[in-house]
């Protein structure tokens, strides 16, 4: 069975609508109307601020870059390399996040410590740690994937314009150098090092299966 | 020898103040549309004196502008016209101009009596009226008529500009421009032929004279006000009437292909004309220099059964009567810039319709109604 049939009423356009005169005189006194509101909050100085009061009436202008509306936590910003305590970075090398990468952005050229090093056979370090933040798509897959909480996409900050390509191709070095939007260049979680009681002192020589 | 001092003032004033208008228009249009589009509007162009920032509320940005369209590269079209390409933006900005020489801004001005009261027999006096300075650069007979001979000649500018450019939209946007001035003209020039029947004159001075002496003209006029100002803005080529520039559909219209100072004088010109078009509907419509219920002898109040005679010195008049015209003038461009920022633009054939079929024959009707009306008062007075 077709159900009811609503029939809509077509607008119709009355004469004075169709004059324009009286339309024309109404969006005026709309427009005289933002006009002086604003012209007010300028010549008063009572201009809404736009960072924390985005939803007033009146101007709302952001003068960005003086002025900035904080992101939210889990906003993905230029990415970072998180530091240990003694300020190397937290990357193991173990290459998940280039694996991860769908743009195929990162590029890591691990390294083995040295003959001595206590983390020699735990893990690696990152010789290169290479992003093309032009390739970059921004999809966080590369922070889910770390599983040291080795590079974090907190920093807060959006990509910088530059004038050469190569400028948006960040290093190891400059990734070790941003730092979150709290201004800390470590991360919160805890990280346990060889021979610290938390390790379960398991490497790839000596494996405990 | 007086005149020739006086004149020479006038038109270096007149013309010194509208060759700033542009300047200045675009700054007010910025700041105006910033305004009631809830936004700050331009603001950062700083001059820097040492420590000291001037910013003057965006009014740098006019000089940074003027600055940048000196140094824009000069270029011009390989193919089209050169002498015509480079003749017409002067041929768009000077019949702009030339349309203030016969709006009076003032009331006449008599040397010898700067403190005495008005007396009617100045004006029959010839010494007096030796020593005499009207605040209009020149007081023509055809007043009126050669509004419409100057304004008419603007199109050209547009048109050949259009044609000269050797470039497709320039040639639409000409055309466009062309039809909808010769269209608007049309209606402009039947509407105020109401107002000149009643102020039997096409004198503009006389005009101010009429409205002083009985009221001013958008009272006697009303539908031919709305109609003149209706097609003042189409003459002016701005929104809602800027087909002729169709930004989204001709790039720019007629001066698509200019750059630099020659496209800084189509701009400025159209805010020459948005300067001069509003004047000419306060000189018309809105008793020109006259303060309500002043008279050239100071305030006269006699309505309401009070009787307020508050006699003022003649230079006093003057004074009161330039600036009302000017303020009159702010408040009309004031409107029509609210105007291009409150209504969205016309389709072509919209705008043909609306002139030829709506203000055309409200023109004629005004003109008949006004006649009929006329010619009853006057029999009755017979």
């Amino acid at each position: 069975m077709p159900g009811k049939t609503k029939v809509l009423k077509k607008p119709t356009r009355t004469l004075a609508d169709q004059s324009y005169l009286i339309e024309v005189v109404k969006g005026l006194g709309t427009t005289l109307k933002h006009f002086f509101q604003g012209t007010g909050q300028m010549v008063s100085g009572n201009v809404p601020n736009a960072v924390t009061d985005p939803l007033a009436e009146g101007i709302s202008t952001l003068s960005y870059p003086e002025e900035k509306r904080a992101y939210s936590e889990r906003w993905r910003g230029v990415h970072r390399l998180t530091h240990r305590d003694d300020g190397s970075p937290r990357c193991v090398a173990c290459l998940c996040c280039s694996t991860a990468c769908p743009a195929q952005c990162i590029y890591i050229k691990p390294g083995e410590y040295p003959e001595g090093d206590k983390r020699r056979g735990y893990e690696r370090y990152p010789v290169e740690f290479v992003i093309d933040e032009l390739r970059c798509i921004f999809c966080g897959f590369c922070v889910e994937a770390c599983p040291c909480d080795a590079i974090r996409m907190d920093t807060g900050t959006h990509m910088t314009a530059f004038d050469v390509k190569s400028d948006f191709v960040y290093d190891k070095d400059k990734l070790m150098s941003m730092v979150s939007q709290h201004g800390t260049q470590k991360s919160e979680n805890p990280r346990h090092e060889p021979g610290d009681p938390g390790h379960p002192g398991i490497d790839r020589l000596h494996g405990g299966h | 020898m007086l005149f020739w001092i006086s004149t020479t003032l006038k038109v270096l004033v007149v013309v010194g103040f509208l060759a700033q208008v542009a300047a200045l228009l675009l700054w007010v249009e910025r700041k105006q549309s910033a305004m009631m589009q809830s936004r700050i509007g331009p603001n950062r162009a700083t001059i820097k004196i040492g420590s000291l920032e001037i910013r003057a509320a965006g009014l740098v940005h006019s000089i940074a502008d003027g600055i940048k369209m000196v140094w824009k590269a000069d270029w011009e079209p390989t193919g089209g016209d050169h002498l015509l390409y480079r003749l017409a933006p002067i041929v768009a900005i000077v019949p702009a101009l030339c349309l203030c020489a016969v709006l009076p801004f003032g009331p006449t001005v008599f040397l010898d009596h700067g403190r005495d009261l008005y007396d009617p027999a100045w004006a029959t006096d010839a010494a007096t009226l030796a020593r005499s300075v009207p605040l209009q650069i020149a007081n023509l007979d055809v007043g009126v008529l050669f509004i419409f001979a100057i304004a008419g000649a603007g199109v050209i500018g547009a048109a050949l500009a259009g044609w000269s450019s050797d470039n497709k939209f320039s040639l639409m946007g000409g055309l466009r421009a062309a039809s909808q001035m010769v269209s608007y003209e049309v209606a402009m020039g039947l509407s105020l032929v109401g107002a000149m029947m009643i102020y039997q004159t096409v004198r503009l001075d006389e005009m101010v004279t009429w409205q002083t002496q009985h009221c001013w003209g958008i009272f006697v006029q009303p539908v031919a006000f709305v109609l003149f100002v209706t097609a003042a803005i189409a003459e002016t080529k701005r929104v809602p009437f800027d087909t002729p520039e169709g930004e989204s559909e001709l790039v720019a219209g007629y001066f698509t292909e200019y750059a630099g100072l020659k496209m800084a004088m189509f701009a400025s010109g159209e805010f020459v004309e948005v300067c001069v078009s509003s004047a000419l509907i306060t000189t018309i419509f809105l008793g020109g220099w006259q303060f309500p219920f002043v008279q050239l002898t100071g305030l006269e109040f006699h309505y309401l059964g009070l009787n307020i005679s508050w006699h003022w010195a003649h230079f006093v008049v003057v004074l009161v009567g330039f600036i009302t015209f000017s303020l009159k003038c702010a408040f009309l461009i004031f409107m029509q810039l609210q105007v291009r920022w409150t209504l969205p633009r016309f389709r072509y054939d919209q705008i043909m319709k609306l002139g030829w079929r709506m203000l055309l024959p409200a023109a004629l009707l005004n003109v008949l109604v006004t006649g009929t009306v006329l010619l009853f008062l006057n029999s009755g007075n017979g």
